[in-house]
């Protein structure tokens, strides 16, 4: 094991990842919330009755084709997905340091909720 | 109301929800789903979606500070894991097929629960005595920093924490909230934590949950980037300021005011749900 990788480094680490992916999630979803503004402030507004969301904006591929059209609602959603993917990758962050510290049991733990986490983000739970 | 009057109030009433959840310890989640669906009228549904994004940014961005102080236990944290993100999984799922009156109802429920819970005396934790023999075989027992230097403390009952912790995540995927009250309950009052490690550990655990039932949310078209936006980045802010100010306010007659508040949400939720307004 690298000797670097001690417990108190990982933490560090993961305190780091952690704040990168929220800032960089809040500049996407405030940069596409101005967008979103500038275009449709002025009309009107109805979240009473639930429709879903249209289709492009519920799936990876969907939105990161709008957000490079500049759609300010895909800009937004593309911010989200990051803020989604932040906690994923702490855990994949962790199985890693686990397993660079030869800690079988605790990088198993770490790959079934890895494994939970991505089968629920790609809609594959029954 | 035009998309930017919305926004604004949104945005600010998000604010208010953020940093009452940070002085009080509930949480954003708990505050900001009251508030969209009994205020502004929202479908409690893409209240929830958008309650959990704001969720998953305040346990991001606190327990990035958080963890690196070394309270949080991390191996507790990944272990209990695997029960919240499958029971917020299971959640998620009911909330899809649950209608909004059930979900109003369970949720006052749960908001008069956790004003009672945020009340709660602490135990001590145990340093001492024979380890727990499971706890000892998955390597939970743990130190955190004190101001005399690092203090041990023992883990326990973890199959009963583990129970509490799939309860939590159920809640959180319902509910749209971090359940971070069930949280702390399980990891303070079950397994013996002291009480800054079960928050900070709490916290760090609830963006993980958060994320489990959001994939649900977001391919259900739960979340709605138009409502997220507000939502999230005034939660986020809010919730900053919170904890900033904590230190400064007397913690005892805050609590107080804030259980009361929560608890008459909980009621007027309650009301809501079962005269079918909601």
């Amino acid at each position: 094991m690298p000797r670097g990788w001690s417990d108190h480094r990982v933490e560090e680490a993961i305190g780091r990842l952690l704040r990168t992916g929220v800032l960089l999630a809040a500049a996407l979803v405030a940069a596409g919330g101005a967008l979103y503004l500038i275009r449709h402030g002025a009309e009107l507004v109805d979240y009473r009755a639930f429709r879903g969301e249209r289709a492009d904006l519920r799936s990876v591929r969907g939105v990161l084709e709008g957000a490079l059209g500049l759609q300010g609602r895909d800009v937004i959603q593309l911010g989200l997905l990051v803020l989604l993917a932040t906690p994923v990758a702490r855990v994949a962050f962790s199985m890693v340091a686990f397993a660079l510290q030869r800690d079988r049991l605790y990088a198993g733990v770490a790959l079934l909720v890895l494994a939970i986490l991505l089968s629920s983000l790609a809609g594959a739970m029954p | 109301m035009t998309i930017l009057e919305f926004t604004a109030v949104v945005w600010l009433g998000s604010l208010a929800a953020g940093f009452l959840g940070a002085l009080s310890g509930l949480g954003g989640g708990v505050v900001v789903v009251p508030l969209l669906t009994l205020l502004l009228g929202v479908e409690i549904h893409y209240a929830a979606g958008a309650a959990l994004v704001s969720v998953i940014a305040t346990s991001s961005g606190a327990a990035s500070a958080y963890v690196r102080e070394g309270y949080s236990n991390l191996r507790v944290g990944m272990l209990l894991e695997i029960a919240t993100s499958l029971g917020a999984v299971v959640g998620a799922k009911l909330a899809t097929r649950a209608s909004g009156a059930v979900i109003a109802v369970v949720f006052g429920a749960v908001l008069l629960a956790s004003a009672g819970l945020s009340l709660r005396r602490h135990a001590e934790p145990i340093d001492v005595g024979p380890p727990d023999p499971l706890a000892a075989r998955l390597r939970l027992d743990g130190a955190y920093p004190t101001h005399p230097g690092l203090r041990r403390y023992r883990v326990r009952r973890v199959p009963l924490a583990s129970l509490l912790m799939g309860l939590a995540g159920v809640l959180s995927g319902l509910l749209g909230i971090g359940s971070g009250a069930v949280k702390v309950l399980a990891l303070d009052a079950a397994m013996g934590l002291p009480f800054v490690v079960s928050t900070t550990t709490s916290n760090f655990m609830i963006g993980v949950t958060a994320a489990a039932s959001a994939g649900v949310y977001l391919h259900r078209g739960y979340i709605d980037p138009g409502l997220a936006m507000p939502v999230m980045l005034g939660v986020l802010l809010g919730s900053l300021a919170g904890a900033r100010a904590l230190p400064h306010l007397g913690a005892r007659a805050l609590r107080l005011v804030f259980a009361g508040l929560v608890a008459a949400l909980g009621i007027e939720m309650i009301a809501n749900g079962l005269s079918g307004r909601i």
